[in-house]
């Protein structure tokens, strides 16, 4: 059953992968609960108040910040805003097409905003320039410039390295209006969440997916932990189900996987 | 704090209850299956059709059938009025009622066909992504397709520090954590498990064994209803 990139990997190819994990290796050597090799650099756009390039094995994502102001959505009214906006561009993959956004970015950028959200990873009550009417807006645009997989973790890395690296330009009201202020700071982050990706392949389970994996698998689950090890978002994703089980083992392997791909963007567990 | 045997809810309810459901089969007879279901406040009615041919042609599967979802909010379903444009939210829970009901369905029985489920949310009081799930899985039923198991869903979380069964609106936006999670009793399976808020592992796991608790209840009525609508039947041909 197919559920990932829709993507056109062979029979014989999701054969051999699911042969491989059955006994317990991957087709590129690693093992169920190894990652690909993580690079994480900051500062890859100039013209952002906070840009990030991650890679993950062959997975490539860019994620850009943008501070602005708005209104507050009517039911915060005493608090910031942040949006995460998700593109799969057509050079990531020969299986994507130009277009509006389909379900699997809309729903890359919902699970990642959500784990950025629930970790309180900034004090959205600390982002009012005229209470209730206008409140600071952090853009995170995120780019998948190479799919090879595990966008979700890749796209979580580079939002949060991202927003670290964040200078945040100051707003200040002069006669009634939002004018800048000419100053920046640093943006203040508070938690610093990571996400890992499973995917269930022959009823085993595997960490950080390629994306012929993902042509591969029967569901995919994703976890969010913050540095404390409080989950703070999960995404079950894929056509077929979870045991209770594979629920548990997923949630403890994430907690110990989480510290060790956090020490990428923090330099140190 | 009081204990949690004293502590009442917003709405009067205990930690561990469930809003009050009520679930109808066969109420839409255009549909070739149907459920409305009432959850609390919520009211939503879910049409099933199919399985039948798959149009557009070209995405037709010559070796299975298509499950094929759309979950939508009603402009009055909430106050104030949305738009009627299917939202990001609602384009999400599409995909993730899809991959909820999915397992449930024998699929690869109807090559080159599609089973079209409509849920319409004509009222919102949180958790209607479950009680959608909930009342598809009965018009499935009610469609006569053969299903692996009833799929139940209710959703756990956390609201002023405890652990709490099935969030109603008001918890869901002012609560610390909303676990919905979609389950098939007898197969013991998961077919929906989202979650945002902030939970500890040991929390966590308390509100995963809740809801798998609030679906099997769930399931009961799923089951009722399902029988109702026979029975009514079997009267009416008696006579």
């Amino acid at each position: 059953m197919k559920s990932g990139r829709g993507g056109f990997t062979s029979r014989l190819k999701l054969k051999r992968i699911q042969e491989a994990i059955s006994s317990g290796k991957r087709l590129d050597g690693r093992g169920l609960e190894d990652y690909r090799d993580i690079k994480v650099k900051t500062g890859v756009i100039e013209k952002a108040d906070g840009s990030s390039e991650v890679f993950i094995g062959d997975t490539r994502v860019i994620a850009g910040i943008e501070i602005s102001y708005g209104p507050p959505f009517e039911d915060t009214p005493g608090e910031g805003i942040l949006i995460c906006n998700a593109e799969i561009v057509p050079l990531a993959s020969p299986d994507i097409e130009p277009g509006p956004p389909d379900e699997v970015s809309i729903e890359l950028a919902r699970v990642v905003d959500r784990g950025l959200r629930s970790a309180g990873i900034v004090d959205f009550s600390k982002m009012e320039i005229i209470p209730k009417k206008t409140v600071y807006v952090i853009n995170v645009d995120l780019f998948v410039l190479n799919h090879a997989g595990n966008l979700i973790d890749a796209s979580t890395l580079a939002a949060v390295a991202a927003l670290r690296s964040t200078i945040k330009p100051i707003f200040e009201v002069r006669n009634g209006e939002v004018v800048p202020s000419g100053r920046k700071e640093p943006l203040e982050i508070r938690s610093t969440p990571i996400s890992v990706t499973f995917s269930k392949i022959g009823g085993a389970l595997i960490v950080d997916p390629t994306s012929e994996e993902e042509d591969a698998m029967e569901t995919r689950l994703t976890i969010t932990l913050d540095e404390k090890g409080n989950v703070c978002a999960i995404q079950k994703s894929g056509p077929e189900a979870l045991t209770l089980e594979e629920v548990r083992k997923a949630i403890s392997i994430a907690a110990s996987k989480a510290p060790e791909i956090r020490s990428k963007i923090t330099g140190g567990i | 704090m009081s204990s949690d045997e004293e502590w009442r809810r917003v709405d009067g309810r205990r930690w561990n209850e469930l809003r009050e459901i009520r679930i109808e089969s066969g109420v839409l007879p255009n549909a070739d299956g149907s459920a409305y279901i009432e959850m609390g406040r919520n009211k939503i009615i879910v049409g099933v059709y199919g399985p039948r041919e798959m149009h557009p042609k070209h995405l037709a599967r010559p070796h299975t059938g298509i499950l094929r979802c759309r979950y939508h909010m009603a402009p009055f379903s909430t106050e104030p009025r949305r738009s009627p444009a299917p939202s990001r939210r609602d384009m999400e829970i599409t995909m993730v009622m899809r991959y909820a009901l999915e397992p449930a369905i024998f699929l690869e029985r109807y090559p080159r066909s599609t089973i079209d489920v409509y849920a319409e949310v004509l009222q919102a009081d949180g958790g209607t992504r479950c009680a959608s799930i909930t009342a598809a899985a009965v018009a499935l039923a009610d469609a006569g397709i053969p299903l692996k198991d009833l799929v139940a869903a209710c959703s756990a979380g956390k609201y002023e520090g405890r652990i709490v069964l099935d969030l109603n609106d008001h918890e869901d936006k002012y609560g610390e954590a909303d676990l919905p999670l979609a389950y098939m009793p007898n197969l013991g399976s998961i077919t929906l498990l989202q979650m945002d808020g902030l939970l500890s592992p040991e929390e966590l796991e308390r509100c995963i064994n809740l809801a798998i608790e609030g679906c099997k209840k769930i399931y009961e009525v799923q089951r009722e209803a399902l029988k109702r609508k026979y029975e009514v039947k079997k009267e009416a041909e008696g006579n």
